[in-house]
């Protein structure tokens, strides 16, 4: 297996394990940051897959880049949301705790 | 109708999502568009010798464009919700005497690196929006380290800050209508052109990316 190869099943894995926490966590917060280890998974892939043959395409580095900015904007609104949310129900949101252990 | 049985049944889900999706990357056929040799045969004329960057605000500077719009909007969202009662809270005092030393030493030297990073982007990996991270990570340290405040509301002097990069990108965009397209730079002077824009987007993407935390921290403030 070669080395971008690896990256790409890396990427993978990370987008699965923030899908399965973004469908099994109830916190805003920990959803918040399940979704952004998907996304984070996805640059990975997108990222290595743009290097398999040998030189870096740097047309889909550009496109993570961007990707990465959106992002942490899009966080900063969730973060927000998550927090307004927590003002109002005094409870941050969550549902019956099913995201603690 | 256990919880534990919904988590396995969601998490076997996806591990089977995985397997498929890295089966299927194996099998991916090799690419039939190749972007390569048409960025390096027109690098010489985009005024950057580094092609990420050249691919960022001339090739597709389109992209670049909307993001700064996306970033201004998201920022504008924050502020929306944030509640109407906060009061500033200043609390710059500190029994740390640690953080705010090193915060002192560290953040000009990190505002030196972001000059470097965005002066180092048309031709080394850099650019504006690293050189705008670091200096939001700078103002993040300094609010931590309780050497400034948070910030309540955007006076008219930081408001044109925000908005600084996204005005000045679509101001030379629009100008650049008259060559025949949107961001179609003339090569005699696209690097100056872009050297303008990524300044102006550094200084913008710092401030927003700040305020998404300092904004939001006020937030928590007030309610102490």
């Amino acid at each position: 297996m070669s080395s971008e190869m690896i990256f790409a099943v890396t990427g993978v894995l990370l987008f699965a394990i923030g899908a399965a926490g973004t469908i099994l966590l109830a916190e805003p917060l920990r959803r918040v940051l399940a979704f952004n280890i998907m996304g984070s998974g996805a640059c990975v892939v997108l990222v290595s897959l743009a290097q398999r043959n040998g030189i870096a395409d740097p047309v889909p580095q550009a496109m993570v880049l961007t990707g990465i900015v959106v992002a942490v904007a899009a966080t900063g609104v969730a973060l927000a949301l998550a927090r307004r949310l927590n003002r109002l129900t005094g409870d941050g949101g969550s549902g019956a705790g099913a995201g603690h252990d | 109708m256990s919880a534990t049985l919904r988590r396995l049944g969601v998490m076997l889900g996806a591990a089977a999502f995985a397997w498929l999706l890295a089966d299927s990357l194996f099998a991916l056929p090799a690419p039939v568009i190749d972007l390569r040799p048409l960025v390096s045969e027109n690098l010489a004329q985009s005024g950057i010798t580094h092609p990420v960057t050249a691919v960022l605000l001339n090739f597709r500077g389109f992209d670049t464009l909307l993001e700064i719009a996306v970033m201004l909007v998201a920022l504008l969202g924050v502020l929306a919700t944030l509640a109407a009662d906060r009061s500033p809270a200043v609390d710059l005092d500190s029994a740390d005497a640690m953080l705010p030393m090193f915060s002192r030493i560290a953040a000009p030297l990190m505002l030196l690196c972001a000059l470097y990073l965005l002066w180092a982007g048309a031709f080394r990996p850099g650019g504006a929006f690293q050189a705008g991270a670091l200096l939001a990570a700078a103002l993040a340290l300094l609010h931590l380290a309780h050497l400034i405040p948070a910030w309540s509301s955007p006076l008219p002097l930081l408001r044109s800050g925000l908005v600084a990069g996204f005005l000045v990108f679509l101001a030379i965009a629009t100008t650049l209508l008259t060559e025949g397209a949107l961001l179609q730079y003339p090569p005699a002077y696209a690097g100056l052109l872009i050297l303008a824009i990524e300044s102006a987007l550094t200084i913008s993407l710092a401030l927003i990316l700040a305020g998404l935390f300092l904004f939001i921290s006020n937030d928590g403030r007030a309610r102490k």
